[in-house]
């Protein structure tokens, strides 16, 4: 017993003694989920945001800040999401968090932080209300539901002429919202819906496919994330139901073929990340990444380390604007609205008042033979500047 | 009257700890104060305050000095030095805490929300025996009562009937009233000329039952068309000076829907009842997942407001308290004196002739009912019991939050109030909050400081302790449950009857039974089935 | 919508439930025959059985490229994951709940709850080293081919099928057997041999079969063993139909499997696999619910669709229990007084 008590002081010790150093020290948080069933999107958007700071690590070193990452864990629950904020809030060496996965955490959590001026720059929520409540700490780098969900639609209705969708959404506040968006956008143009559900179900959709083989459409959408869609999509094709499936970004992943298998061909989803092959850049990245945890990037990696590039350009220009002085956290919260953060994945971000994207390019991806293409290039204009 | 006794589990000659107790109190308080206060880490030297900033030791500092209060409540020690100690703790050493760093107030106020909810749960698990698997749902019904109209939500609803809902307001609202006053009069009467046997089993309750159920509906849905007429005074919520009503509403409503579960279910015994539950607890979150007239689905409800209370603001101002720091400076004290009230009602209702009515159709339902203890009737108290004080909880952590949804209310939080009960000890009132506070603070506290401490040293992602919190929260509950069984502080009966089980008198030579007796430690655990037990002297005979 | 349609579909409906309810009874059996002699909800079974779904995902992984035959590969799996889950059944009972034997039965309840959380980061951790979450199942050449497509010209059964448009591929019929097969094999085993009646009168009276001469503590391992091969099969099956599993998958068909349990009557074997067969009809039929609204002119049917889904199947059961509050085939035991 005593030896136990001894080594854990020793532990503790020496965590305490590895922290200290000459330099200020600077931290950035990330905030998702890293246990339970969304750990492994969760863990993306962490690993994805510890690349762009080892990345950053050397330029801030000249500035004199130790730059380090702290991932906190918000078990996709809101409650711990904003138990782990107030954390965050706290530990004044933080000034800036790049979060969350879930907007149901996203919500509370940036309303947390709000009072202290955490600036929070979301790598994956796409629901309206996220930013639509004017926090001034809330920024987004992904489209929102009302740019994506009408995009999807459009693309239904022109490229694929589709006269009748199939709508399926995950339940979650991002499938639901968004299919929300795309229905929005079908029946303003008069298109038959021939089907709208939800389903929490991950594995089996036999009942789901037995209705769209009845009611046969032109097109089936379905809002969710890769890992729920692409099991879906596998079984809709073994049944023989060839018609396309379109997405949002939550499909945005090599797994989608790994999973889906063959199913996955014809799938199309709307993203603002760039193909891979479009981007230089983003081969290096890859490869980092891939070094560094094991496995390949995927679409909320991808996001993870834009978002976190984002924060980091932001922190730069305040400490600029306070004459390189360590900046304080309202000054990184007003930076961050002005940054024209750049050599991102996903093209250049630049904020507008309500924390969304600017203007921002929307690709339309499609998968097919396994591989991803580029189908067509939308510009998305915010609605306010 | 107490409930609990704890000098009386401890051996006599336990020393006077008074001292030690005021000595860790200081030492923990000073330290938790400043491990908080950035002005004071600063001026320590830097190796000493990068120490107390580890986010490990902080946990571990604000963990001690939670300990002090079950310290207060264990040691022997002089009142007043209890008092002082449990006191001080409270209100004044957590609330100036939590002004430094709000997430000490979070914790307390999350550690408040799950006492309050395992309290109830224990009632319905711990006394009367019912394994109740969805207990979250009453938390979310408390939750979403006041998050529908503390929040801009109720304005839409109306908004949406008064498009859709017809003119026919009065008509139903009245047709509703009718329908209610009707069935619940042919309820009583069906009551009184069954007399004692179980109602439930006549169809013409059940037809009743369900003609009540309709009839309220109606009523329900006559009164909001009739309201959606000024629907747009609802566009921000109700007046946030009606928090307080809906604490109470929301204690109706929770209990209200225990006995609209309990009433189909609680034939059923054991594991049948556990996996209903389980499914109706469900039942409720994906009706709020669905709903989204009322509940706005997954998309969940935002901003919900809290009571504005301005004396308490200003007194806070004056304390020092930053104004976005006022609502849970207000929700802590608020908890505290629900709690207390919990508590008090639990002690109450412990040695009640409910309380004991509970117990024995725990022990033995058919003895029970052959004591002439009404079984549904007392399950359905139990059940109504229980769900209220999830459902006051509810309202407290929709404004907490600011923001509910039904991710909220998923069937993980049920088994994670659980096993607080059980961790704590089935049917013990300190022990389940010890079990509450216990789990609260490894889920929300110590458990997340273990990856955040590691967060500089770089370990591989699959070893990376920030990653692992359910394995190390699962070997957690797995030793506990292997090296305690009977839980962290068992109640006076449970702690008989483990030792019942083991005691020596079927098994073992007579040499050993009589050792232990002679054992003083052991001396007052080993009971022969016969004897009554001290606190079964106290017993009216059942006619109290 | 008239006849002509909505009987074909409602038929493909009940067989696509059919097809899942034989995973769900499966998975049902290792609730039941736990709970049978202990009494105890194993809420670890679930992931026992996720654990033979992986061991089943690293044989196919491993014999991907071997030539063998895709039946040879499927039993090597199929017994692979047999021993894994059993295993690992067996080690849990004696670590976690053999202790607790006489705690108050929540007791072991929440050990139960303990190991499965442990499992599923266990489970994670190690696909994690591989770099692997999501383990989709590389399934030989010729097992999603259709048992009888619309076109092919077939005779029997599989005509029928055809007719009404109806795509059963190979891996389903393939999985029934493999379900049926188990079944067989449990029932002989539990009804036909000197092991079964020990096993069946540990579940009657633990003490008196002790005095019996039989070793209780032996039989309830064995037990442990049986369910979790059972779950070690399950688990293949289920990676067999829906292809992608992780960590954490075990949790939802864990839950409407002991639901199917309970529905069938806890303890029984035949009432779990009833249960099962039931409860995998029935969320289907509740999935399209709409439909048969529609079809029928009911338009407040409109809003139950697949969400519903899982509660549906609750809603049945309480109304099942509420008549028969002992399960569908579950036995009334007197009480003792």
């Amino acid at each position: 017993m005593k030896k136990t008590s001894i080594l854990a002081l020793t532990l503790i010790g020496s965590l305490a003694l590895g922290s200290a150093s000459a330099q200020t020290s600077l931290k950035i948080a990330s905030l998702s989920p890293l246990s339970g069933g969304q750990s492994d999107l969760g863990s993306q958007i962490k690993n994805g945001a510890q690349l762009a700071v080892n990345e950053y690590v050397p330029q801030f070193k000249k500035l004199g800040y130790d730059l380090s990452l702290t991932g906190y864990d918000d078990q996709a629950d809101p409650a711990t999401g904003t138990a782990a904020a107030r954390k965050i809030a706290a530990d004044t060496s933080i000034l800036a968090v790049v979060g969350t996965l879930n907007s149901g955490v996203a919500i509370p959590s940036s309303a947390a932080l709000a009072p202290s001026h955490v600036a929070m720059v979301s790598p994956a929520n796409t629901a309206n209300q996220v930013t639509d409540r004017g926090l001034k700490n809330m920024n987004r780098i992904v489209a929102r539901d009302d740019a994506q969900g009408p995009a999807g639609a459009n693309f239904m209705l022109t490229k694929l002429k589709a006269k009748s969708v199939y709508l399926l959404n995950d339940k979650t506040a991002y499938g639901e919202g968004l299919t929300a968006e795309v229905k929005k956008a079908l029946l303003a143009k008069n298109t038959k819906i021939s089907g709208d559900e939800g389903t929490e179900e991950k594995s089996d959709f036999s009942a789901i496919i037995q209705k769209i083989k009845l009611t046969k459409p032109d097109a089936i959408y379905f809002g969710g994330i890769y890992n729920q869609v692409g099991v879906f999509v596998k079984q809709l094709r073994e049944a023989g139901v060839t018609v396309p499936l379109v997405g949002g970004d939550g499909l945005d992943s090599e797994q989608m073929v790994t999973i889906g298998g063959k199913g996955s061909d014809n799938v199309y989803y709307t993203t603002v990340a760039a193909p891979a092959d479009a981007l230089p850049a983003a081969k290096k990245v890859a490869d980092a990444y891939s070094k560094a945890y094991g496995k390949d990037i995927q679409g909320f990696g991808i996001f993870g380390y834009d978002a976190a590039k984002v924060v980091l350009q932001g922190i730069l220009l305040a400490s600029k604007d306070n004459g390189n002085k360590l900046p304080s956290r309202e000054q990184v919260e007003t930076a961050m609205r002005k940054v024209r953060a750049t050599g991102l994945l996903s093209g250049t971000v630049q904020f507008n008042s309500m924390g969304d994207r600017k203007a921002a390019k929307m690709y339309i991806m499609n998968i097919s033979a396994g591989k991803f293409n580029l189908d067509s290039t939308i510009n998305v204009k915010s609605p306010v500047n | 009257m107490t409930a609990i006794r704890p000098g009386s589990q401890l051996p006599i000659s336990a020393p006077d700890r008074s001292i030690w107790l005021i000595v860790i109190a200081v030492i923990s308080s000073a330290l938790l104060l400043v491990s908080q206060e950035q002005n004071w880490l600063a001026a320590l030297p830097s190796v000493v305050s990068n120490f107390l900033k580890n986010p490990l030791v902080a946990s571990l500092v604000l963990t001690l000095f939670l300990a002090n209060l079950l310290f207060a409540y264990r040691w022997k020690a002089h009142l007043w030095a209890k008092l002082l100690v449990g006191g001080l703790s409270l209100f004044l050493i957590l609330p100036w805490a939590g002004r430094d760093n709000t997430s000490v107030l979070d914790l307390a106020i999350q550690i408040g929300i799950f006492a309050a909810l395992s309290l109830g749960l224990n009632i319905v698990v711990g006394l009367a025996g019912l394994l109740d698997l969805g207990y979250i749902a009453f938390f979310a019904v408390g939750a979403y009562t006041w998050g529908i109209f503390g929040s801009g939500q109720i304005g839409k609803v109306l908004t949406y009937f008064k498009d859709n809902g017809g003119n026919n307001g009065p008509t139903v609202a009245l047709g509703g009233l009718v329908l209610v006053i009707i069935t619940a009069l042919s309820l009583r009467a069906i009551n009184r000329v069954k007399g004692k046997r179980p109602p439930l089993t006549s169809a013409a309750f059940l037809l009743a039952a369900f003609g009540l159920l309709a009839g309220v509906t109606l009523l329900v849905r006559g009164i909001v068309i009739l309201a959606s007429a000024n629907a747009a005074g609802f566009a921000g919520g109700v007046n946030p000076n009606f928090f307080w009503l809906f604490l109470i509403l929301a204690v109706a409503a929770a209990a209200s829907v225990g006995v609209l579960i309990g009433l189909p279910v609680l034939k059923l015994k054991g594991d049948y009842l556990a996996i209903i539950t389980l499914g109706l607890g469900e039942v409720i979150r994906v009706l709020a997942n669905n709903l989204s007239t009322y509940s706005n689905g997954s998309q969940g409800i935002t901003p919900i407001g809290s009571a504005s209370v301005p004396w308490f603001n200003s007194l806070a101002g004056a304390l020092g308290f930053s104004p976005a720091q006022y609502n849970l400076f207000f929700l802590y004290f608020v908890v505290l004196a629900i709690i207390a009230i919990i508590i008090l009602a639990n002690m109450r209702l412990d040695r009640s002739k409910i309380g004991r009515a509970w117990i024995a159709i725990r022990e033995d339902e058919i003895a029970a009912q052959a004591m002439g203890i009404p079984l549904v009737k007392t399950k359905l108290i139990a059940f109504a019991t229980g769900a209220s004080f999830a459902g006051v909880m509810g309202v407290i952590f929709a404004a907490k939050q600011g923001f509910i949804s039904p991710e909220s209310f998923i069937l993980n939080q049920s088994i994670s109030v659980l096993s607080m009960v059980v961790l704590g000890g089935l049917g013990s009132i300190p022990g389940v909050i010890l079990g509450a506070a216990v789990v609260t603070i490894l889920n929300i506290s110590l458990l997340p400081s273990l990856g955040e401490a590691t967060a500089s040293l770089n370990l591989p992602p699959q070893v990376n302790p920030a990653q692992l919190q359910r394995l190390v929260f699962g070997s957690i509950l797995v030793a506990m449950m292997l090296f305690r069984p009977e839980g962290l502080l068992p109640s006076v009966r449970q702690r008989r009857m483990m030792h019942e089980d083991d005691d020596p008198t079927d098994n073992q030579t007579p040499q050993d039974s009589i050792a232990g007796e002679l054992n003083p430690e052991n001396a007052a655990e080993v009971y022969s089935p016969g004897v009554a037990t001290r606190a079964d002297d106290e017993r009216g005979g059942g006619t109290q | 919508m008239d006849f002509a349609t909505l009987a074909p579909f409602l038929v493909g409906v009940i067989i696509s439930g059919l097809v899942l309810g034989f995973v769900y009874a499966i998975i049902a059996l290792g609730y039941t025959m736990v709970y049978g002699v202990l009494q105890l909800i194993n809420f670890a079974h679930s992931e026992v059985f996720v654990t033979g779904a992986v061991v089943g995902f690293e044989i196919f992984r491993v014999l991907a490229d071997n030539p063998i035959n895709g039946y040879l590969k499927l039993l090597i799996a199929l017994v692979a994951a047999m021993a894994a889950s059993g295993g690992l059944n067996v080690l849990i009972e004696r670590l976690a709940y053999r202790p607790l034997r006489n705690a108050p039965r929540l007791v072991p309840l929440i050990t139960a709850i303990g190991v499965s959380l442990i499992l599923q980061d266990l489970i994670r951790i190690i696909e994690g080293f591989q770099g692997r979450f999501d383990l989709t199942y590389q399934l030989p050449q010729g097992f999603s081919t259709p048992f009888c497509g619309p076109e092919s010209t077939c005779s029997g059964v599989g005509s029928l099928l055809a007719k009404i448009g109806i795509s059963l591929q190979i891996k389903e019929v393939v999985m029934v057997l493999v379900a049926l097969l188990s079944l067989a094999a449990l029932n002989y085993l539990v009804n036909f041999t000197k092991l079964g009646r020990a096993i069946r009168a540990v579940a009657q009276d633990r003490v008196t079969a002790g005095l019996m001469g039989i070793d209780a503590n032996g039989i309830i391992s064995l037990t442990f063993l049986i369910g979790g091969a059972l779950g070690g099969v399950s688990g293949v099956l289920f990676g067999l139909k829906f292809g992608t599993v992780n960590a954490y998958s075990g949790f939802d068909p864990g839950i409407i499997a002991f639901t199917a349990a309970v529905l069938g009557g806890i303890g029984s074997i035949p009432g779990a696999v009833l249960g099962g067969l039931v409860l995998g009809v029935i969320q289907n039929l509740i999935g399209v619910t709409n439909i048969l609204g529609d079809a029928l002119g009911i338009a407040n049917l409109g809003v139950i669709d697949s969400s519903y889904q899982r509660i549906g199947g609750f809603l049945v059961l309480v109304l099942i229990l509420i008549f028969k509050p002992t399960g569908l085939l579950g036995r009334s035991n007197v009480e003792k007084v």
